[in-house]
């Protein structure tokens, strides 16, 4: 009975430090604990798994700042071209970066979803330098930011 | 007998196969799906209760260390990005500590927002680099030479700039530089590779035809190998390609994972008379190169032994096995061997993306290999590289035509993938080059394009200036687009003897490197450097500068480095600007040669006479089209040096678009 309770204690231990262990090796483990768990499927994922929940979140928040992009258009219209450059950008993310990176992370070839996942990051930031310090999207491009170099440290646990 | 399964401890009741594919004898296939990497552990009640608790403990744990645990995390990303140095993000001067969120690209808060025109993408387009019409491209595929032809495929996405959807594109040229496209010669049509046509290599059998081994991902995203062969030896366009009904031929052995075999290499034949191939994998962190003999390609026996691994060097993809001869400059057939033979492993990084290659012997009896230098074995960070820059995934073929073995590299972009979406296109192939062992110093190969890259050769100039330290001349050749230069330095016998009779001068030569060096060209030392400054602007507010730099080491002796530093090729603050290069091997007596091919937004750089490679890609926003110059320049403190060379304007290759009548006018020549 004792050694039933012990091998249900370390299972139950071994279970939750999956998200753990991966995340202890990525650059923000609180963010990256905080985006696996709070998906369904992030508990019994393996890191491929873990890999594209992360993938979904970058699509998730890039559907987010376009939809802000397209709002500010009436309320910034001195904005406009910043706005449209950033509008470029977070479509080629949605469009190309994301597509590409669960395609790759699907089929073991992780290094072009490795790309996928930088470039999320980078055109992020190439939207954000286009309002030259007074962006309405900074926080929005943090987030871009942190969470292309999470899910950037894990698809690389996949190489 | 149905009782004794319930004997049968749960274990192994639920026990995944390890091999994760099983071929039934009628050829099809049983379909497990690709195993988990981890089991689900088995939950009750009672264990419910205790995990509570656990839990509650575990969460006080962890609240107490996170800290630490964040820093660690931060430490273990740095480790990784000083073995790792082309991370696309860090080279464009983003930084990865994203903790507080420093993003800072180059440009910073006060230059001018800058925004890409199609007038600037479109010039980045190459006149003379093999690359389709449109979309993706990647690795090079079954090269080969038959009936007076050329063949190339490509991994090709037909849908998108980004990859994906991956097929096999189909190129024929007489000349390995004027190409015609042709149709697709593998689509993804079978459950064998219906998510991926992946690469693959060409074997010439004896009689003269052909078989490929590709490898295909699966309709469950397994790597496996197929073979095909042309539906019509007498095409010598080779249009349509037959699967083997029978395929995968291979599938993952035991202890190898699903998504870690794959780029079957051309089969060289053993000594019993059967044909040898390699495919790159990994175990854990170790590369490695399984073996497998087969008669006929269609059924095969995996050997013991590995050709090779090295361990911490991570997957290797697109390995490549080839014999040089010891003595002359000519190609030699895969198959070769004997006294005058070296023999050459080469992989591709997938945790780095870089190209390792090491010279080494080949013992038949076993199908293994070993380096002449173990410290300098495939994949180490010190060891040897066909390229310095941007230059993966590479392959190389027996051109029987010629007698010479050709290596092709697929270059990809240093842009953003909005940019790629933007001008429609991404990625190019490298020149063709000859490669052969280095008969002088017998330690590493010297790469040259093919001969008939000088085809494209139209009006040139010749040069012969003396510069004075800190000089930098415009080079008059008109366009600047699209050269071929050839030059010879010498640094003049006064400034030599001065630099090694002044003790003041440091050494330094241990420490420097290309990279390392943060000022790249910009640097002023006794010795250099100098060279070229290609697609440079007048003002040189943009330029691409190709160098020899001259250090001193600890003993006395001269140390020179061969670099390109695209650091200030663009004013684009989106796309990565690295400063490649390496130490170049110099003998005594030898003059500073260097070949540099300017092709729009490629630059391949040839450092004495292919020693040292460097494949860069640029992209200016000023310095395109009639504003882009050609410089020389030499930032020596004190040295002159002299140069003589020779500049070319190149023309296109015109390479041709599909078409029905092009192939039917081609197929009648």
């Amino acid at each position: 009975m004792k050694m039933i309770v012990m091998v249900m204690m370390m299972m139950m231990m071994s279970e939750g430090s999956m998200i753990d262990q991966t995340c202890k090796q990525t650059p923000d483990f609180n963010l990256c604990v905080s985006l696996l768990n709070s998906d369904p499927r992030g508990s019994s994922a393996d890191i491929s798994g873990l890999a594209l929940i992360l993938i979904d979140k970058i699509k998730v928040l890039a559907t987010k700042t376009l939809n802000e992009i397209n709002g500010l258009y009436k309320k910034r219209p001195e904005l406009k071209q910043a706005l449209d450059q950033c509008s470029r950008r977070y479509k080629t993310i949605l469009n190309a970066d994301v597509p590409e990176a669960i395609e790759a992370i699907s089929k073991g070839v992780p290094k072009f979803g490795e790309d996928g996942v930088i470039d999320a990051g980078v055109e992020a930031s190439v939207c954000e330098e286009g309002f030259q310090g007074k962006s309405p999207l900074t926080s929005l491009t943090k987030s871009m930011q942190n969470i292309s170099s999470v899910t950037r440290a894990v698809v690389r646990m996949l190489l | 007998m149905a009782s004794s399964d319930a004997l049968l401890p749960i274990s192994a009741r639920e026990e995944e196969p390890l091999c994760p594919y099983t071929k039934l004898p009628d050829g099809s296939r049983s379909d497990p799906e690709t195993h988990p990497r981890r089991r689900r552990p088995y939950k009750g009640l009672l264990a419910v209760s205790f995990g509570l608790l656990l839990i509650a403990f575990y969460v006080a744990l962890i609240a107490t260390q996170d800290g630490s645990r964040s820093n660690e995390a931060a430490n273990a990303i740095d480790e990784t990005e000083k073995t790792t140095s082309s991370s696309r993000a860090r080279l464009a001067g983003v930084s990865e500590k994203s903790n507080d969120g420093l993003w800072k690209l180059s440009g910073g808060r006060n230059t001018p927002a800058f925004e890409w025109n199609n007038s600037m993408l479109s010039w980045q387009r190459t006149a003379f680099h093999f690359q389709p019409e449109e979309n993706w491209m990647n690795d090079p595929n079954g090269p080969l030479f038959y009936k007076g032809w050329y063949h190339f495929f490509y991994q090709y996405n037909p849908n998108a700039a980004v990859w994906g959807d991956i097929v096999w594109g189909h190129a024929v040229s007489r000349d390995l530089i004027h190409w015609v496209h042709l149709p697709l010669a593998m689509v993804a049509d079978q459950w064998y590779d219906s998510n991926g046509v992946w690469t693959g290599s060409a074997t010439i059998l004896p009689d003269g035809s052909i078989v490929m081994l590709y490898t295909g991902s699966t309709d469950k995203a397994v790597q496996v190998q197929n073979l095909a062969y042309p539906e019509d030896l007498n095409d010598p366009l080779l249009l349509k390609w037959v699967k083997f009904p029978g395929n995968p031929v291979l599938v993952p052995p035991p202890g190898i994972l699903p998504k870690d075999f794959r780029d079957p290499t051309t089969a060289w034949k053993t000594p019993e008379g059967k044909w040898r191939i390699t495919i790159g994998s990994k175990i854990n962190k170790t590369g490695i190169s399984l073996v497998y003999d087969t008669t006929d390609f269609k059924t095969y026996e995996k050997l013991d032994s590995l050709l090779h691994g090295v361990p911490n060097t991570g997957m290797w993809e697109c390995v490549d096995f080839y014999p040089v001869s010891k003595t002359a400059r000519n190609g030699l057939d895969t198959s070769v061997n004997g006294p005058d033979v070296k023999h050459i492993v080469k992989a591709s990084m997938d945790d780095t993306r870089f190209d390792h290659y090491a010279v080494g012997t080949y013992f038949e009896s076993n199908g293994t290999w070993i380096p002449d230098d173990p410290t300098i074995d495939v994949g180490m960070s010190s060891s040897l590289r066909y390229d310095y820059g941007k230059f993966y995934a590479s392959k190389t073929f027996y051109d029987q035509n010629k007698g010479r073995r050709i290596l092709w590299s697929w270059i990809g972009e240093s842009d953003s993938e909005a940019s790629d979406v933007q001008k429609g296109w991404s990625s190019l192939q490298g020149i063709p080059r000859t490669v052969s062992l280095d008969t002088k110093t017998g330690k590493n190969l010297v790469q040259s394009p093919v001969e008939e890259i000088k085809s494209l050769r139209l009006s040139s100039k010749k040069f012969d200036l003396e510069l004075s330290p800190g000089s930098v001349v415009p080079v008059d050749v008109g366009t600047a687009t699209q050269l071929d230069i050839e030059a010879e330095f010498e640094i003049k016998k006064e400034s030599l003897d001065k630099f090694f009779g002044d003790a003041s001068v440091v050494a330094e030569a241990e420490e420097f490197s290309c990279e390392k060096n943060g000022a790249g060209s910009t640097v002023r030392n006794a010795l250099g450097p100098f060279g070229f400054s290609v697609l440079a602007t007048e003002s040189l507010s943009e330029q691409t500068p190709v160098y020899f730099y001259i250090a001193k080491g600890k003993d006395s002796k001269l140390k020179t480095f061969f670099c390109t530093d695209t650091s200030r090729s663009s004013v684009a603050n989106d796309v990565i600007k690295p400063i490649y290069g390496s130490v170049v091997p110099v003998l005594k007596g030898e003059k500073l040669t260097m070949r540099i091919l300017v092709d729009h937004s490629i630059v391949e750089a040839f450092g004495q006479g292919g020693r040292t490679c460097i494949t860069s890609r640029v992209y200016p926003t000023t310095a395109i089209y009639g504003a882009a110059k050609l410089f020389l320049f030499n930032n020596a403190l004190d040295a002159t040096v002299t140069a003589s060379f020779k500049v070319w304007q190149m023309n296109s290759a015109f390479i041709h678009p599909y078409s029905e009548e092009a192939v039917r006018a081609l197929t009648r020549t």
